[in-house]
C-alpha cells in the first residue's frame, strides 16, 4: 500500500498527488515513470515521476484525469492509499552540455517537463521554457518553471494568458534569433504538438528530444505493447525510452496505435457514468 | 477397495479417462477443462501401477518425485500419506499434475506404456494434491523451523522462485521474494490460462509460503527499484529467478498494426488483468473474429484457445513445420482441436496486411515443405515456390518465443551471461558472483515449470550449504 500524502487540483482535471514510495523516491531520476494500479482489478497506468523527496520518501505525480482509470486515481483523497506503485521505470533523461536549451510543454506535458527543467537548471545550460494551454486556467506550474528557467514564455489558444496561439510560434521566433537559437529542444505534450516541433527543428538540425506515451501494461519490456518505431526499428518505449530523438520517431504510427482501444475506453467510461469530468477548478 | 491385487489383476485395468468439460461449451468460457478424477477412479488408476523395483518413472521426473511410493499409498487409500510423500518431493504438485509434459517425462518411462498405456501419473499427482488442498486439516501442519538468522533474497515469484523460497524457509532462513509485477506466480499467473490452471491453486501455494514466514514484496523491479549489488549488501545470499520475459518479435511488415499482439501482451491482458473474461475489468483487449496465432508451443496453444474463448469464430495456429514437430503438450493440441481450432501446418507468415485505418486485415503466408534435417535433427522447413496466399484475420498473436529480459542483468556487469543473455550457472545454480545463484528460465531460456522448480530446489540446497559453510 502506498499512502497518498496530498492531492491538489492545479487545473481542471489536473491533479498533483504526493505519494509515499520510500523505495522509489531515492533512486528515481528525471525522465522516469511509475506504473500505478489503484486497487484489485484496476488497470495499470503509467505516470511520470514529477518530483521526489528522498529524505521523506515521497514522489510527486501530476495526473490528468482523461478516462476511467485516471479519474479513479485522482479521486483518492489525502490519507487514502494506492495498492500498487512500481518503478522507477524507463531510462533517465540524458543530459548533455548544451549551451542553450528550449523546454516546451503542452497540457499535462508541462508537468512531465518539470523534473527535466529542474535537472537542467542544475547544469550550465541556459533554459528557455515555453508552456501552452487551451486557456489561462490550463496553464500549470508557471511560477515553479519561471523560477528554474532564464525565460518563461506562455501561450494560450484563446489568448487569455501570454501570447495567443501555439507553443510552436514562440519556438519559431527563438530559432530565428541567432542569439537565442537553442542547441537542443525538449518537447513534451500531445503527439501532434511533439510532431510539429520535431518538424520545426528538423531543417535547422537542432537536437530534439520528445517523451512518448504509448499504451503500456507491465512497463518492464515484457509485453511489447508499448512498441514505437524509431529510425525504422521497433523500440519498447518503457525500457528504451520514453524519451527518443524526435526526428526519428514515427509519430503517425504512434498516434494510430494510441487509438486502439478508443471505442472500448469510451464505452467503459459511459458504463461507469464517469465521462463528465466534473472535478472542481482552482487556479495556481 | 483393496490394494492386494495380483500383477495380472493390475494389468487388466484400463487407463482412466480424465473427465472434461464439453468441448463446445468450454470453448466459450474460462472454466477448467480437466475436471479431475473422482476418488474411486484415482484409486483404481493407482492400482494399475505394478510397483517396479527399478522405478524407471522416477528417472523421467526432473525432480525425482517418489512416484511408486505415493501411488502405492493412494492405491491403499492412505491419502494423508500419499500427500506427505508428494509434497516432500514437489513444492507445487497441484500445478505440475496439470501442466507437466508427462508424456515426455515420467509417463514416457512407465513400464506399462511399453505394451499399452502408461499409468496416468500426472492425473494421480493432481488428484492427491487437490485432495491435500481441500483436506489441509487432515494433514499435520508443518512445524516452523528455528531461525538461522540468515537472510536470502529471491528475485521473481514464478515457480523457480516460489520453490526456492519454500525450501529455504523450511531450513530456517529468512526469505524475501521481490516481484516486478503486482501479483505472484510468474508465468503461472500471467501466462498459463485459468482453463488449464485455476489461479486459486497459485493462491493456496503462495499462502503456504506466507505461513512459513516467507515475505513477498511485489512492485519491486530488481535492476530498477533496487540493484543486485544492493541485494547483496542487504542479504546473505541471492537467488535470481526472473524468467524469460522478453518477447521475440516477428520482424515482418505490419507488426505494429492495431490488432497485432505478442503472446505475452495478449495473455497478460486476459490472465493478469482479466480483460475480456471479466466484464468489470477496465483493461481492454481486441477480441478478434478471425485470429491467427503464430507458433507451435504451449504458449501458442494457450493463445489460440484463449482467442476462441474471447469469441473468435475462426482461430488458427500457423506453424511452419508439421504437427509432429510441434513442441506443445499433446493434451493441449487435442483440446485445441476439439475446441474448433484450425491447425494450418507447414505455413510461414510473411506479412501482416492492414486496412486503411491501421487495423489488421489479413495475414500473408507461404506454404512450406520439410527438407533436409538440420543440426538439431529436425527437418528444416523450406518455402514452396509461388505458394503465397492471404488469410483474412483481424487479430494476430505472435507466439514464436521469448528471451531473457535484460532489465536486471544490464545493471549487474559482474554477472556472467551466455550469448543469448541467459545467466551462466553451474549444476548447483551458482553464478559467477559468490553468494548469487540463479535458476529457471533465466538460465535455461524458455523451458518448463518442473525444470524451473528443480532448479529452485537445487539452488536452495546449494544456498543452504553456502550459508552453513559461511556461518
Ligand atoms: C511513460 C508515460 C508517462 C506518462 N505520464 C503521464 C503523466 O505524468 N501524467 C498524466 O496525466 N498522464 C501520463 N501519461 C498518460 C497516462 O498514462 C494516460 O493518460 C492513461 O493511461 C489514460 O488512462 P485512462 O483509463 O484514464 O484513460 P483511457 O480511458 O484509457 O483513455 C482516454 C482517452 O485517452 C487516450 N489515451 C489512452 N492512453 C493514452 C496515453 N498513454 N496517452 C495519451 N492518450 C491516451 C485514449 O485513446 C482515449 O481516447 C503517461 C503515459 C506514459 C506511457
Ligand atoms: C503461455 C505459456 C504456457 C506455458 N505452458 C507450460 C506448460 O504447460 N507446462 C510447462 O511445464 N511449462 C509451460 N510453460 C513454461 C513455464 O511456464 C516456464 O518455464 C516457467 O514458468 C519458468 O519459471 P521461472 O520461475 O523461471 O520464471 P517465470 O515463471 O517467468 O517467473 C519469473 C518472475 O520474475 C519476475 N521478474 C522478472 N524480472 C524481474 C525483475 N527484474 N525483478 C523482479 N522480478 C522480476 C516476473 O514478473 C515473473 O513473475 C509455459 C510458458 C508460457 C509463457
Ligand atoms: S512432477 Fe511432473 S514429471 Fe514429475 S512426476 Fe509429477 S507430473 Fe511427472
Ligand atoms: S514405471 Fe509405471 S508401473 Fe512402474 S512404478 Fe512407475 S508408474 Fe508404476
Ligand atoms: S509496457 Fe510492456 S513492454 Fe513496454
Amino acid at each position: 500500500m502506498f499512502e497518498v500524502i496530498s492531492n491538489d487540483i492545479l487545473a481542471p482535471n489536473l491533479h498533483r498527488m504526493v505519494i509515499r514510495a520510500p523505495r522509489i523516491a531515492p533512486v528515481r531520476r528525471p525522465g522516469q515513470f511509475v506504473i500505478v494500479r489503484v486497487g484489485r482489478g484496476d488497470e495499470r497506468i503509467p505516470l511520470t515521476i514529477g518530483d521526489a523527496d528522498p529524505a521523506v520518501g515521497t514522489i510527486t505525480l501530476f495526473i490528468q484525469a482523461i478516462g476511467a482509470s485516471t479519474r479513479k486515481i485522482v479521486a483518492i483523497p489525502a490519507g487514502g492509499s494506492i495498492l500498487d506503485v512500481a518503478g522507477p521505470l524507463g531510462k533517465p533523461t540524458h543530459l548533455a552540455n548544451w549551451k542553450r536549451v528550449a523546454c516546451i510543454g503542452g497540457g499535462v506535458g508541462t508537468a512531465v517537463l518539470f523534473p527535466l527543467v529542474k535537472a537542467l537548471a542544475a547544469t550550465e545550460s541556459q533554459i528557455t521554457t515555453i508552456i501552452g494551454g487551451r486557456s489561462s486556467q490550463y496553464v500549470i506550474l508557471a511560477d515553479e518553471l519561471a523560477a528554474l528557467s532564464e525565460t518563461l514564455l506562455i501561450t494560450t489558444e484563446d489568448g487569455s494568458l501570454g501570447r495567443k496561439g501555439f507553443v510552436t510560434a514562440e519556438l519559431s521566433e527563438l530559432i530565428a534569433d541567432p542569439l537565442r537559437t537553442p542547441d537542443a529542444v525538449f518537447a513534451i505534450g500531445p503527439v501532434p504538438m511533439m510532431r510539429a516541433i520535431a518538424e520545426l527543428t528538423r531543417p535547422h538540425g537542432i537536437e530534439t528530444i520528445v517523451s512518448l506515451n504509448p499504451i503500456m501494461i507491465d512497463g518492464t519490456g515484457m509485453c511489447g505493447g508499448c512498441r514505437v518505431v524509431v529510425d525504422g526499428e521497433s523500440k519498447f518505449a518503457c525500457v528504451d525510452g520514453p524519451e527518443f530523438d524526435g526526428h526519428l520517431v514515427d509519430f503517425a504510427g504512434l498516434s494510430d496505435r494510441l487509438t486502439t482501444y478508443r471505442d472500448q475506453e469510451a464505452a467503459l467510461c459511459h458504463a461507469a457514468n464517469e465521462c463528465k469530468l466534473t472535478t472542481g477548478v482552482a487556479h495556481v | 477397495m483393496c490394494n492386494n491385487l495380483t500383477a495380472k489383476e493390475r494389468l487388466a485395468i484400463d487407463r482412466v479417462h480424465m473427465p472434461e468439460l464439453d468441448a463446445e461449451l468450454r470453448s466459450r468460457n474460462f472454466e477448467e477443462v480437466n475436471q479431475g478424477l473422482a476418488r474411486e477412479e484415482a484409486v483404481r488408476e493407482a492400482q494399475r501401477c505394478i510397483q517396479c523395483k527399478t522405478r524407471p518413472c522416477v528417472e523421467g521426473c526432473p525432480v525425482g518425485v517418489s512416484i511408486p511410493e505415493f501411488i502405492d499409498a493412494l492405491a491403499a487409500e492412505k491419502l494423508p500419506k500419499a500427500a506427505r510423500i508428494l509434497q516432500g518431493d514437489n513444492a507445487l504438485p497441484a500445478v505440475c499434475g496439470r501442466v507437466c509434459p508427462q508424456e515426455s517425462q515420467c509417463e514416457a518411462r512407465c513400464v506399462r506404456g511399453v505394451k499399452g498405456e502408461a499409468v496416468a501419473i500426472g492425473y494421480l499427482e493432481r488428484f492427491v494434491a487437490d485432495w491435500a488442498m481441500t483436506n489441509a486439516d487432515k494433514l499435520r501442519s508443518e512445524p516452523l523451523p528455528t531461525g538461522t538468522g540468515k537472510k536470502v533474497a529471491v528475485v521473481g515469484c514464478g515457480p523457480a522462485g516460489l520453490t526456492a523460497a519454500g525450501e529455504l524457509a523450511r531450513k530456517g532462513h529468512t526469505v524475501t521474494i521481490f516481484e516486478a509485477l503486482h501479483d505472484t506466480g510468474g508465468v503461472l499467473r500471467y501466462g498459463i490460462p485459468e482453463f488449464r490452471l485455476p489461479k486459486e491453486i497459485i493462491d493456496v501455494e503462495v499462502d503456504r509460503l506466507l505461513a512459513l514466514g516467507v515475505e513477498i514484496e511485489c512492485n519491486v523491479i530488481i535492476g530498477k527499484t533496487m540493484t543486485l549489488d544492493q541485494l547483496r549488501e542487504q542479504f546473505d545470499a541471492v537467488f535470481i529467478a526472473n524468467g524469460a520475459g522478453l518477447p521475440v518479435m516477428l520482424n515482418m511488415p505490419g507488426e505494429n498494426l492495431k490488432g497485432v499482439y505478442s503472446a505475452n501482451e495478449f495473455l497478460t491482458r486476459v490472465n493478469l488483468m482479466e480483460a475480456g473474461c471479466n466484464p468489470n475489468s477496465p483493461t481492454p483487449i481486441i477480441k478478434g473474429n478471425s485470429v491467427a496465432v503464430i507458433g507451435g508451443g504451449n504458449t501458442a496453444m494457450d493463445c489460440v484457445r484463449t482467442a476462441r474463448r474471447l469469441g473468435a469464430e475462426r482461430a488458427m495456429i500457423i506453424y511452419r513445420r508439421s504437427e509432429a514437430e510441434m513442441p506443445a503438450r499433446i493434451e493441449e493440441i487435442r483440446h485445441a482441436k476439439e475446441e474448433g481450432v484450425e491447425f494450418v501446418m507447414l505455413t510461414a507468415p510473411l506479412e501482416i496486411i492492414g486496412d486503411d485505418k491501421g487495423w489488421t486485415a489479413a495475414l500473408s503466408c507461404e506454404k512450406m515443405e520439410l527438407g533436409q534435417s538440420d543440426e538439431s535433427g529436425r527437418r528444416k522447413p523450406v518455402p514452396v515456390a509461388n505458394s503465397r496466399y492471404e488469410v483474412p484475420v483481424d487479430v494476430v498473436v505472435n507466439a514464436i518465443g521469448t528471451r531473457s529480459n535484460p532489465l536486471l542483468t544490464a545493471t549487474a556487469p559482474d554477472l556472467a551471461l551466455n550469448k543469448w543473455g541467459n545467466i551462466v550457472s553451474d549444476e548447483q545454480g551458482a553464478t559467477s558472483i559468490p553468494g548469487v545463484f540463479a535458476g529457471g528460465d533465466i538460465v535455461r531460456g524458455g523451458a518448463t515449470v518442473i525444470l524451473a522448480m528443480g532448479d529452485g530446489k537445487q539452488a536452495a540446497a546449494a544456498i543452504h550449504g553456502f550459508l552453513s559453510g559461511a556461518a
